[in-house]
């Protein structure tokens, strides 16, 4: 009976059609940015293969090799490419060992943040009422906070529930809740806003003339159709994130220099600044401004390429 | 052509794009002369709104002339540098958009545009100025101008916004007016004062008009000379009797009597089929095929045979909005004590304004919207009372509803397929998945889509053809009864044919029986049995639908019908030919 | 004519509507400031043991109750935050645990700090932000354009404290221009201790307004241009085009002002966001304001400052988004005028 004489496009093929695949391969910053994305996501995630010099492992690490200027210098060895800090640390593999904190604990609270803000937002702009405006009112008022004070009085609060030795290992799960409670507002406002929208579409009056129950509506139906602005959201908040634990592990609250992370580093090196050891704050801090700047150049491009009314 | 206003010669407007590009506009000709209204009239996508734009020299990026000159007066305004071009917009050709509502700027009054406007213009000092613009507001029918003048637009209404739109063209005494789609966002009694209003102005000014439309009636109102347009081609021009009476083209023809005819019920819109191809529609073997079982329910629930299919009583509906932390809540009674019944096999027809209360009617029906009083028999069940939800769904089931926008009613994110089975799979009316599978793909048939139409996703189709994909999703409940919403007012009048010859067949086929919604009289001739009349939220008159027309009672309806377009379609001689075709 | 009756609109009286909707902000306002203050009580009553941050190892238990009950801890929960309300609205915070002072002294010596280094922040990223917004979105295509879009993203970033690290890298290390910490040489006016009159003052300022200044100014030429490119693709911009009025009156009588709705919004936000991104600036810059007593604040679980920071934090916000209210009042008719 049903003659399946056209082919169902591949994945790939619908991909490479598409229009989102031609403003890619037309914009070189996109490019620049995403190849700059995957190799500093790719130097964390293998940073044990990677990195010439196991930062963490005691046994290689030696005091006297500590403050060394980067190979290049004329006090330079050759070994420790961009250098050591003060406890004799190869800067390189604590940049790679530092990234992946960053980037885990950006990606996470991020993914924390969107679960929430979606919940939020779709249960808000679907249900719409007092319901509705009550979610709204404690978002507005949260949203008047800015992240980062946030963050640092969930942190605080946590310094305060926990004892001092517990709280430095579980700092990273700490930060991931104070950045994703943080975070949760835009999405929860850019969903709830979009769920207004789709909600009045005929495809949901659809749905409902056919006796669908509102669960199987709200996810099935309007979830997929709200998560395109979700997604530009999601990539400038990952920047922002990884910003913000930076800028908490800078002022100290943040993760602890055992186990550093890029914002750590910064915080570590800044105290050799004055000194002339400018090499162990500025390296990461390189680093992390290119993490961050790829991370944004991928949203902006995202967010003109979803959008093509904004040029 | 020496006493012609404006003319366009050969004019090409391009669309450069990735894909090619479009040209929306080929080797266009026309002309205007003063006191003259020339109508360009065409389907969506056939390029009139660029030849307004072209003029102006507004095209919207990246669209540009690609070719072919445009004169005012015999002088060549096309190709001007903008600063050149900004001594004729607004002076010497004025332009009307088409959504009042967002054609003026919120923040100022109107006596500041006005003012504004006129002192880009005219050598006026500033009270000069608003004297002038209380005397344009008078001149184009606002009452109490030397008040209204200081009012913002926000304290109008749509058809009087459309006033001041017109009045700020006219601030500068422009040779030329370029109306895009004036009255197309305004309901039918506003749009009669409004095409007046344009008709006056152009007789008592001298000043030459093109008026763009897609809606014969309007052309047939007001124009002087007609420009039929398909696809970036003028294919053909002349007097509006001779393109409307008896046209040369065969697109001219087919688009004609796709046209709703006001004055006389045809039994099918002839001559529609070339236009669009449609698909083949494959007849199915209705007793036996699994579509043929809508039938199955007739015999069950004694009572339903004898009384109507649908009777509602003393509907109402409120409309509350605010109230929460000091926001004042307001209230709207959207629906007023509504009864009607609705017999067992005919199509009922609700013909209001929009603000009416006619799709809140069906959103009750359907159980989208919860009623604040009344009740809702189905085939002698009130569906207000019952509160079970599966007892409730086998009876939704047997209700679908077909909707306004083809673009916003079907899910972007779903394969046609998926679409289609949902209610299949979800009201659990198949054996398997591959019986699902048999009954979507011959669904896709039977409406004329085809069944490799399955595997594509809903942007991949036009207008029609997603309206389609509507209509086939609906019969996937194998329903009885059938809600049309406005199901063709966003669709081009050829297409608008199509769609109702299929709800027709359908009809007849599957004995459905039918509410169709509309603002549109002369569909509601072409389609239904019997009307209602609805006027802010009450229904004013029930009656079958020739006497409604022949002799209307309620004043509204008088009135409606007394505004209903006078064009009468193709002469005797290319209806006969069509009916036989 | 036909039906409805003829609608003359009314212009209400100015003075009685804005009394209203002000009068209707307020009691908002009041409701958040008791919501932070409950959050602020929660977090002074709950994390930690109270008692035990203002007593010594070697308390008895006998004292540590008399302490408790002197405090009104053993009270019901309403009590104990009503009491809490009460003394916070009279500027009664209790004492800084870790500095054994009043807080309320605390902050009154640090306030004008954080007050002198945000203001001049927020006007040098408005008085930047705003017109380069306009410009980027007027002239979306010039090579200035691209450049401040450049800047922008650049800007966004930056973590603020990598900003100030560079500039005291640059200014302060290298070149010795400008102190690298400290507010300088300042003035007693009063209780308000100002370092704009002097010249080592205003040369402390320099770097860490800076600082706190770029990231704001970015976001802000960003959402102005959104903003701005929103309105331009409107029908009232196409309409005013078609009637020949001249770029200069569209751009800006017309565009601006209908994009200066949204904008004041957003401004409003962000100049409260200075007042907490503050905080990274004075770790930075070691500047003596706030920020800088709320973040050792937290690294040591100071509650009480913590909490008088809060309520002041959120005091701040709540001052801010009345005036926004109003001067949108102001802007927009359609919130002033009824139909």
């Amino acid at each position: 009976m049903s003659d399946m004489t056209e082919q169902q496009p591949s994945f790939l093929t619908r991909l490479r059609d598409s229009d989102l695949w031609w403003s890619f391969i037309h914009s070189p910053g996109a490019i620049i940015a995403s190849v700059l994305t995957v190799m500093i996501v790719a130097g964390a995630l293998f940073a044990g293969l990677v990195a010439p010099h196991d930062p963490f492992d005691l046994a290689t690490v030696d005091l006297f090799d500590a403050l060394l200027p980067p190979a290049w210098e004329a006090e330079g060895n050759s070994s420790y490419l961009l250098g050591t800090d003060d406890q004799g640390r190869d800067v390189f593999s604590t940049i790679l060992y530092g990234s992946r904190i960053s980037l885990i604990v950006g990606f996470a609270s991020v993914a924390l943040a969107a679960v929430i803000g979606i919940t939020v937002g779709l249960i808000a702009g679907y249900s719409g009422g007092i319901l509705d405006s009550f979610l709204m009112r404690v978002a507005d008022i949260q949203l008047s906070f800015p992240a980062i004070l946030i963050a640092l009085l969930i942190d605080g609060v946590a310094r305060g529930i926990l004892p001092r030795e517990a709280h430095d290992e579980v700092a990273v799960y700490v930060l991931v809740v104070a950045i994703g409670l943080s975070f949760w507002v835009q999405y929860a406002r850019t969903v709830r806003s979009s769920v207004m929208v789709e909600r009045n579409k005929e495809y949901v009056q659809a749905g409902q003339v056919i006796g669908l129950p509102n669960w199987i509506i709200l996810i099935r139906h309007i979830l997929p159709n709200v998560l395109g602005p979700v997604l530009v959201i999601a990539t400038i908040q990952l920047a922002l994130a990884i910003i913000t634990e930076a800028t908490l592990s800078f002022l100290g609250v943040g993760v602890p220099p055992t186990s550093p992370s890029l914002g750590t580093l910064i915080r570590i090196g800044n105290d050799y600044l004055f000194s002339g050891e400018w090499w162990i704050t500025i390296f990461p801090g390189v680093a992390l401004v290119v993490l961050v700047l790829s991370v944004n150049i991928l949203g902006d491009w995202l967010r003109d390429a979803l959008n093509p009314k904004l040029r | 052509m020496t006493k012609a206003l404006l003319d366009i010669r050969d004019l090409i407007v391009e669309f450069p794009s990735r894909h090619g590009g479009v040209v929306a506009a080929r080797q266009v000709n026309l002309s205007v002369a003063a006191g003259e209204i020339l109508g360009v009239v065409g389907e969506s996508g056939a390029g009139k709104s660029t030849i307004g734009n072209a003029v102006m020299n507004l095209l919207e990026r990246p669209g540009r002339i690609g070719g072919g000159e445009i004169y005012l007066k015999g002088e060549k305004i096309s190709n001007l540098p903008d600063h050149e071009m900004r001594k004729i917009r607004g002076k010497r050709i004025g332009m009307i958009f088409q959504d009042p509502l967002t054609s003026l700027n919120p923040l100022e009054t109107v006596a500041d545009q006005l003012i504004g406007t006129i002192r880009t213009h005219l050598d006026l000092s500033a009270d000069e100025a608003r004297a002038r613009a209380i005397s344009l507001l008078d001149q184009v029918g606002i009452p109490d101008p030397a008040v209204r003048v200081d009012h913002y637009p926000h304290q109008f209404s749509g058809g009087m916004r459309q006033r001041v739109v017109i009045a700020l063209a006219l601030c500068a005494e422009p040779e030329v007016i370029l109306a895009d789609e004036p009255t197309t966002a305004l309901d039918v009694s506003i749009q009669a004062q409004i095409l007046e209003l344009l008709k006056d102005l152009v007789r008592q000014r001298g000043v030459g008009m093109i008026l763009i439309t897609h809606d014969m009636g309007v052309i047939a109102e007001v124009a002087d000379r007609v420009a039929v347009m398909y696809r970036g081609e003028v294919v053909e021009t002349g007097p509006t009797a001779k393109i409307l009476g008896d046209p040369d083209h065969a697109y001219t023809r087919s688009l004609i009597s796709a046209v709703p005819r006001p004055d006389i019920r045809l039994h099918r819109f002839p001559m529609v089929e070339s236009i669009e191809r449609a698909g083949e529609r494959r007849e199915l073997d209705l007793s036996t095929h699994w579509l043929g079982k809508a039938r199955d329910f007739d015999t069950r629930g004694g009572g339903g045979a004898t009384g109507p299919l649908l009777a509602v009583k003393d509907l109402e509906m409120v409309f509350r909005s605010g109230g929460f932390l000091g926001s004042k809540a307001s209230s709207l009674r959207a629906v007023d004590r509504v009864s009607f019944d609705i017999r067992d096999g005919e199509c009922f027809g609700i013909v209001g304004e929009s603000g009416s209360g006619k799709s809140t009617i069906a959103r009750l029906v359907t159980g989208i919207y919860k009623a604040a009083g009344g009740s809702i028999s189905f085939n002698g069940t009130d569906l207000t009372k019952l509160k079970n939800r599966k007892e409730l769904n086998k009876h939704r089931r047997q209700m679908q509803m077909i909707f306004q926008d083809p673009f916003s009613s079907v899910n972007a994110r779903m394969k046609v397929r998926d679409i289609i089975a949902e209610p299949i799979r979800f009201h659990k009316l198949s054996g398997s998945e591959s019986e699902t599978r048999r009954i979507v793909d011959d669904l896709l048939d039977h409406v004329g889509l085809g069944a490799r139409a399955a595997v594509k996703y809903p942007h991949e189709f036009s207008g029609g053809q997603r309206q389609r994909i509507s209509i086939a999703r609906a019969l996937a409940t194998r329903p009885r009864f059938l809600i049309c919403d406005e199901p063709t007012s966003a669709l081009d009048v050829s297409i608008q044919a199509q769609i109702l010859n299929l709800l027709k067949d359908l009809q007849e086929e599957l004995g459905l029986t039918m509410m169709f919604i509309s603002h549109d009289l002369p569909v509601i001739r072409q389609m239904c049995d019997r009307v209602g009349v609805m006027s802010k939220g009450r229904m004013v008159e029930i009656a079958e639908t020739e006497n409604l027309f022949v002799a209307p009672k309620d004043d509204y309806s008088k009135h409606l019908i007394s505004l209903m377009p006078s064009y009468s379609g193709l002469s005797e001689r290319e209806v006969g030919q069509a009916e036989a075709s | 004519m036909i039906g409805g009756p003829r609608r003359v609109a009314q212009e209400v009286p100015r003075g009685a509507e804005m009394f209203k909707f002000v009068s209707m902000r307020l009691f908002q306002s009041i409701i958040v400031m008791l919501v932070v203050g409950l959050i602020a009580f929660g977090l002074f009553r709950f994390v930690g043991d109270p008692v035990n941050n203002m007593v010594g190892q070697d308390t008895t238990l006998e004292e540590r109750e008399a302490l408790t009950e002197s405090l009104g801890l053993n009270d019901p929960f309403i009590v104990q935050y009503g009491r809490f309300v009460g003394k916070a609205v009279q500027g009664d915070f209790g004492m800084s645990y870790r500095l054994r002072q009043p807080v309320s002294d605390l902050i009154a010596e640090r306030f004008p700090a954080t007050l002198e280094l945000s203001l001049v922040s927020a006007f040098m990223a408005l008085l930047l932000g705003v017109p380069m917004g306009i410009y980027t979105a007027l002239k979306p295509k010039s090579l200035f354009s691209r450049g401040f879009m450049t800047l922008s993203l650049m800007g966004v970033s930056l973590p603020t404290f990598l900003i100030g690290i560079l500039l005291i890298l640059f200014f302060g290390v290298t070149l010795r221009w400008l102190p690298t910490f400290g507010r300088g040489e300042v003035i007693q006016l009063g209780w308000w201790s100002s370092g704009f009159f002097t010249a080592s003052g205003l040369k402390s300022l320099i770097m860490p307004a800076i600082t706190l200044a770029i990231f704001q100014m970015t976001l802000i030429v960003r959402l102005v241009r959104a903003e701005m490119l929103e309105v331009l693709r409107t029908d009232y911009i196409k309409f005013a085009h078609a009637r020949g009025l001249s770029p200069r009156l569209i751009n800006f009588s017309i565009a601006l002002r209908n994009t200066l709705v949204p904008v004041i919004t957003i401004i409003g936000l962000q100049v409260g966001s200075i007042i907490a991104f503050a905080i990274i600036t004075e770790s930075v810059f070691q500047w003596p304001g706030m920020g800088l007593l709320f973040i050792q604040a937290v690294s040591e679980v100071d509650i009480p400052v913590m909490a008088a920071y809060l309520l002041l934090i959120a005091f701040v916000f709540v001052v801010i988004n009345l005036i926004v209210d109003i001067l949108y009042f102001v802007v927009d008719p359609r919130l002033r005028v009824q139909s």
